[in-house]
């Protein structure tokens, strides 16, 4: 019984992971940048679904593609602006730079937003599922069954569209790309866009069901970490598998030891992996 | 360039007696910060720089130190006794964490020396016995005047500076330092003519790891009271880096000139936007990397700058 729900809560959580990582690893496994900013585009995806709801009463699971879609344009911006000019120096530039846009951003929310925890309450609430031996609320359900179609088409689009080859093709060699007619430097800034679009759909999914703050963003921006190196760099299967896979051990390390340590426990298993097994689970060569 | 050199560490120790002296102790103050920070963008310098390993780990150090030693002052123990075992516990500690991540590269390597800080954050706030938890530690009064105690604390944090001066000079003009420059260049290459590259990056690491945590030991007893959200603050790793690539890394007095115009900048500019503080922060670096990769030295062929604004990429 409450191991039955202890992995239902785990894969329910798990699904809503996947396209909390999936832009990060896209942009690590294209653009070789480790996107600090990842985890405020999250937070500034849920504050767009927050204040849709607020002002306009738009219900986050139709909002979510709305926040997707700006967040792709301040993405693309930003990767014109700024970032292209750093492409191929060494991690300690891209690094240092993506942290302190960071900076720029998350203080920024915190001037709009205030520190103060908000949450989004749904009217009517969506109610439970109830399947007698595990209980499911339906706004987690529909959330990861959100989250799980975006990045499923995030596959769909990098496997069997012309963009999506692209990208993929530049992922492999960026020059012999370019020789073959590849834009590379568009490559790179629809890229980012896609990926901040990814953040910011999956920023409006969380807004639905858990509280929201700036402060919030180190803690997604860990996550994408420990499920991208788990799963294996730009690969979006290997984000889908890792993601579960996480929230089933977040769900069931917080029934054995304590919800407190569930960030403890995500570090440690990303320090365990970067030692072990630093090319992810399945083994997949990085880039490095 | 020799001679460039000295004089300019003289102005610099003139500066800093003058500011002792003043008996202001605002400016007493400032001078100890910047001792404070030189010894972080020195320190840093050893592995970030001469290695051209991507570390993030100063704030685990810093804080490691300003616990070890705040416990040990707590438990009625000396400053130095404070500050030497405080030393030793980073060094060991950063010995051990080579060890572990020395073997990654590049973005891995930096994610985990990152992460390393939160953890011993996360321990920090949860030993609560011994550090007092997210309540913060109280680290013993030492007696005298607010004048004598500034006077004294400049001087400390003066001590670690130049302890990391003297160290990072030596480093960059011994048998190691050329090892970890041919590392930055290439590890196979350098590892094939006889370097052994492992325990030249792993004692890199290890003498990073110590004087940032010397720096830790005085400033816990500096401001009397820590906390493991002040100590563990990721600025505190980001803010060396800046001086770095501001200063420049490939000469050992770089991270000390850098250290010197971000405190300037920190004092005249940010001072006033109190409210967007780390924001301009941000912006500063966002500028510094784009418009001046080199640091202050591309300063010296400005076109380089104006080419910069008119590309897109280099």
């Amino acid at each position: 019984m409450l191991f039955l729900q202890v992995m239902a809560d785990g894969l329910l959580l798990g699904g809503l992971y996947a396209s909390i990582a999936a832009g990060f690893s896209l942009v690590w496994g294209v653009l070789n940048i480790i996107n600090l900013m990842h985890g405020s585009f999250i937070v500034l995806g849920a504050y767009l679904a927050y204040f849709a709801n607020q002002r306009y009463g738009i219900n986050p699971f139709l909002f979510f593609p709305v926040a997707g879609a700006a967040l792709f344009v301040i993405g693309f911006v930003i990767q014109r602006l700024v970032l292209n000019r750093v492409i191929g120096k060494t991690v300690l530039i891209t690094l240092t730079l993506t942290f302190g846009l960071d900076l720029v951003l998350s203080d920024l929310m915190l001037q709009a937003f205030g520190a103060d925890y908000r949450k989004l309450v749904l009217h009517p609430s969506l109610g439970l599922l109830d399947l007698h031996l595990v209980v499911i609320p339906l706004d987690r359900l529909f959330a990861t069954a959100a989250s799980l179609a975006a990045t499923c088409l995030l596959w769909i689009l990098l496997r069997s569209t012309r963009l999506g080859r692209a990208i993929v093709a530049v992922r492999m060699d960026a020059g012999a790309a370019s020789l073959m007619g590849v834009r590379a430097e568009a490559v790179y800034a629809v890229t980012f866009g896609i990926a901040a679009a990814m953040a910011g759909l999956s920023g409006s999914l969380l807004a639905a069901i858990f509280p929201i703050s700036p402060l919030m963003s180190g803690a997604y921006l860990a996550k994408s970490f420990v499920i991208c190196v788990l799963g294996g760099l730009g690969s979006v299967p290997g984000v889908i598998v890792a993601g579960l896979l996480l929230g089933m051990i977040e769900s069931i390390s917080s029934i054995v030891v304590g919800p407190n340590f569930s960030t403890t426990i995500s570090f440690v298993l990303l320090l365990s992996l970067l030692f072990f097994r630093p090319n992810g689970l399945f083994g997949r060569r990085g880039f490095e | 360039m020799k001679w460039g050199t000295t004089a300019a560490g003289l102005v610099l120790f003139f500066a800093m007696l003058a500011c002792a002296i003043s008996g202001d102790n605002y400016l007493i103050r400032m001078a100890t910060t910047f001792a404070m920070y030189s010894t972080l963008a020195l320190s840093w310098n050893l592995i970030g720089g001469f290695t051209g390993y991507p570390s993030f780990a100063t704030a685990a150090f810093f804080g490691l130190g300003a616990y070890a030693s705040g416990v040990m002052e707590l438990h009625g123990f000396s400053l130095l006794s404070g500050v030497v075992v405080a030393g030793f516990v980073a060094g060991f500690f950063a010995l051990a964490l080579g060890a572990l991540v020395l073997h990654l590269r590049g973005h891995y390597f930096a994610i985990a020396t990152l992460v390393v800080a939160d953890v011993v954050r996360e321990f920090a706030n949860n030993a609560e016995s011994l550090t007092g938890g997210g309540m913060g530690l109280n680290v013993p009064l030492r007696h005298g005047s607010p004048h004598s105690q500034a006077l004294f604390y400049l001087l400390a944090m003066s001590l670690c500076a130049i302890v990391a001066i003297f160290a990072a000079k030596g480093v960059f003009k011994s048998r190691l330092g050329f090892g970890l420059r041919c590392i930055a260049q290439n590890e196979a290459a350098a590892a094939s003519i006889g370097v052994n590259a492992r325990a030249y990056k792993t004692a890199a690491f290890a003498l990073s790891g110590v004087f940032p945590a010397l720096a830790g030991a005085v400033y816990a007893s500096w401001v009397t009271y820590i906390d493991p959200t002040d100590v563990f603050d990721v600025l505190l790793t980001i803010k060396p880096i800046v001086m770095v690539l501001i200063g420049g890394s490939s000469i050992w007095f770089g991270p000390i000139v850098g250290a010197f115009v971000f405190i300037v900048l920190e004092e005249f500019v940010w001072r006033h936007l109190l409210n967007f503080h780390t924001g301009s922060l941000g912006i500063l670096i966002a500028l510094l990397i784009v418009f001046l990769p080199g640091g202050l030295r591309s300063l010296i062929h400005p076109h380089n700058v104006f080419q910069r604004l008119r590309r897109a990429r280099p």
